[in-house]
C-alpha cells in the first residue's frame, strides 16, 4: 500500500469555504454551548446546595437524566421531538432561524450543564460547612457567600474535572452533524465523499479536532497552575 | 402519554431484537452485545497500555501517552470514520457496520480504561511493589501476581461506569447504519413520522433505565468497596495497637 498524501485538495474548489465555515460553526456551537453548560450548571449546582428537598431532587434527577441518556439520543429529542410539543408560531420561528444549530446548541450545552454541575457539586462538598456558616454570620446573604466564599474555592478544586468536560463538550458537537448542522465532521464527510481523498481529509479535521482538545487541556493546566490554593 | 404505550406495544419487539428471527438481529439485544464485546475485547489492550504508561521505558510510556491524547482528544465520530476506510483496506474485504462498530469502541475504550487501570496501579502503596520484588518476583510476575489483581479489584465501579459509557457510544452506530437501538427506534419514527416526541422518548427511557440501573449498581459496588478497606485498614490498625501494647510487656 503506497502512501501518497496530496494536501492540495483541501484548497480545491468550494472546498476551502466549506472547511472554514466547519470550523466557524465548529467554534461557535463550542463556545455558546459552554456558555450555556456553565451557566445551567453553575444555577444547577447552587440549587444543590440549598435546602429544599424539592429543588435538589429535581437537579439530582436532571443530572441522572442527562448522564444516563446518549447525547446523539438527547440531540434527537431536541431536534426531532421538542418541536413537535411547541406552538405553530414556536415552531416556525426554530425553522426561520436555523433550527439545526439551535437545538444542538441546546441540546450539547444542556447535557454539559449537568456534568458541569456535578464536577461542581464534588468542589462545593470539599469545602468545611464552618465556612458557609461564618461567612452568614458575618452577614452576607446565601448569595453573596455563596459567590464570594464557596463558588471561588469550588471552582479551583474542580477546575481538572471542568476541563475534562469541557473537552468533551467539545468533542459532542461532532454530532451535530447528525442532524445536520455544517460543522467540521460534516464539511469532513462532504468533502470526502466529492472528492474520494479521504486520508487527506480525514486527516486535517482528525489534527483540528486534536489541536483544538489539546489546547483546551493545555489551557486547562495553566489555570490550574495559576489559580491553585496555595498550601496553608 | 397513551401514545406511548401504544407505540410501545406496537413496535417492543423491534426496539429489543430488531428484526430477529425473520431478519437480522437488531435493537437492545445488538446495543448490549457491542458494549459488552467493545468492553471485553478492550480489557486486554488496557492492561498492556496502563503498563506501558508508568513503564520505566520512556519510549513505551510515551507512546502509550501519546495514543490516550490522540483518544481522549478526538470525538469518537471520527474514529468510527477512520475505521470504516481503513479495517477494509487493511484487511482487503469490506466488513459491516457491526465489526466497525467494534474495532472502534475497543480502541477508544481502551485508552479510557487504560488511565483508570493506571489509576489503580498507582492508587497501590509503594510498598506492595516493593514487597512483591524483595521476596523475589521479576517486574512481570509482581505486576500479573501482586498489582494488578487488586489494583483491578478497586477499579470494578470505575469499569461499570465506563461500560455505561460504552452503551451510550453504540448509539453512534447509527452513523454508520448499525442495526442497534437508536437505529430501530428512527425506523420506527419514519414509518409513523407524526409521533417522534414520544418514539425519542421512549428511546431515551430505555437507556435510561439501562444505563441508571448499571450506574447505581457501581455506587453500591464503591460503597462495598471502600467499607472492605476501611474494614482491613481498621483491623491493621488495630492489630498495630495491640502489637505496639504486647511490645513493651514483651
Amino acid at each position: 500500500m503506497s502512501v501518497k498524501l496530496d494536501f492540495s485538495v483541501l484548497l480545491r474548489d468550494e472546498y476551502p469555504r466549506m472547511i472554514l465555515n466547519g470550523l466557524a460553526t465548529m467554534f461557535e456551537l463550542t463556545a455558546l454551548a459552554w456558555l450555556l453548560a456553565v451557566v445551567v450548571g453553575t444555577v444547577l449546582a447552587m440549587i444543590r446546595m440549598s435546602n429544599s428537598r424539592i429543588a435538589q431532587t429535581f437537579v439530582a434527577t436532571y443530572v441522572e437524566v442527562h448522564q444516563n441518556v446518549p447525547m446523539l439520543v438527547q440531540i434527537f429529542i431536541w431536534y426531532f421531538g421538542i418541536p413537535a410539543l411547541l406552538p405553530k408560531d414556536v415552531q416556525h420561528w426554530f425553522n426561520t432561524h436555523n433550527s439545526e444549530f439551535l437545538f444542538a446548541f441546546i441540546a450539547v450545552g444542556l447535557c454539559a450543564a449537568a456534568y458541569i454541575s456535578e464536577s461542581l457539586r464534588g468542589g462545593i462538598r470539599s469545602i468545611p460547612k464552618s465556612q458557609v456558616e461564618a461567612s452568614r454570620a458575618l452577614g452576607l446573604s446565601f448569595l453573596q457567600s455563596s459567590r464570594l466564599v464557596v463558588l471561588p474555592q469550588a471552582i479551583r478544586i474542580a477546575l481538572p474535572t471542568l476541563i475534562s468536560h469541557t473537552v468533551l463538550l467539545f468533542k459532542n458537537t461532532s454530532l451535530a452533524m447528525t442532524i445536520g448542522v455544517a460543522e467540521l465532521t460534516y464539511a469532513t464527510r462532504e468533502i470526502e465523499s466529492q472528492s474520494f481523498q479521504t486520508v487527506e481529509v480525514y486527516l486535517f479535521s482528525t489534527m483540528a479536532y486534536l489541536m483544538v482538545s489539546l489546547l483546551i487541556m493545555g489551557a486547562g493546566t495553566m489555570l490550574e497552575d495559576r489559580y491553585r490554593i496555595k498550601a496553608r | 402519554m397513551g401514545d406511548v404505550f401504544t407505540i410501545l406495544s406496537d413496535n417492543w419487539m423491534l426496539l429489543l431484537i430488531g428484526q430477529y428471527p425473520t431478519g437480522p438481529l437488531g435493537g437492545l439485544a445488538i446495543t448490549v452485545l457491542l458494549s459488552l464485546l467493545g468492553l471485553l475485547l478492550a480489557f486486554p489492550l488496557s492492561v498492556c497500555i496502563a503498563v506501558a504508561r508508568i513503564s520505566p521505558f520512556a519510549w513505551l510510556r510515551r507512546s502509550a501517552m501519546a495514543l490516550i491524547y490522540v483518544v481522549r482528544g478526538v470525538p469518537l465520530v471520527m474514529f468510527i470514520f477512520w475505521v470504516y476506510f481503513f479495517v477494509p483496506l487493511l484487511i482487503g474485504r469490506t466488513v459491516g457496520g457491526f465489526t466497525t462498530m467494534v474495532v472502534t469502541l475497543v480502541i477508544y475504550q481502551a485508552a479510557y480504561l487504560a488511565e483508570i487501570v493506571r489509576a489503580g496501579l498507582e492508587g497501590l502503596p509503594q510498598g506492595q511493589e516493593e514487597a512483591a520484588r524483595a521476596v523475589g518476583l521479576s517486574y512481570m510476575q509482581a505486576m500479573t501476581k501482586v498489582l494488578l489483581p487488586q489494583a483491578l479489584y478497586n477499579m470494578v465501579p470505575a469499569m461499570i461506569s465506563q461500560f455505561v459509557s460504552t452503551i451510550k457510544e453504540t448509539s453512534l452506530g447509527y452513523v454508520i447504519s448499525v442495526n442497534e437501538l437508536t437505529f430501530a427506534a428512527n425506523q420506527i419514527n419514519s414509518t409513523l413520522l407524526i409521533k417522534p416526541f414520544q418514539v425519542y422518548f421512549i428511546l431515551a427511557a430505555i437507556y435510561f433505565a439501562l444505563c441508571f440501573s448499571l450506574t447505581q449498581f457501581a455506587r453500591h459496588m464503591e460503597g462495598r468497596i471502600a467499607a472492605k478497606r476501611a474494614g482491613t485498614a481498621k483491623s491493621k490498625a488495630a492489630s498495630a495497637h495491640t502489637n505496639a501494647k504486647v511490645l513493651p510487656a514483651a
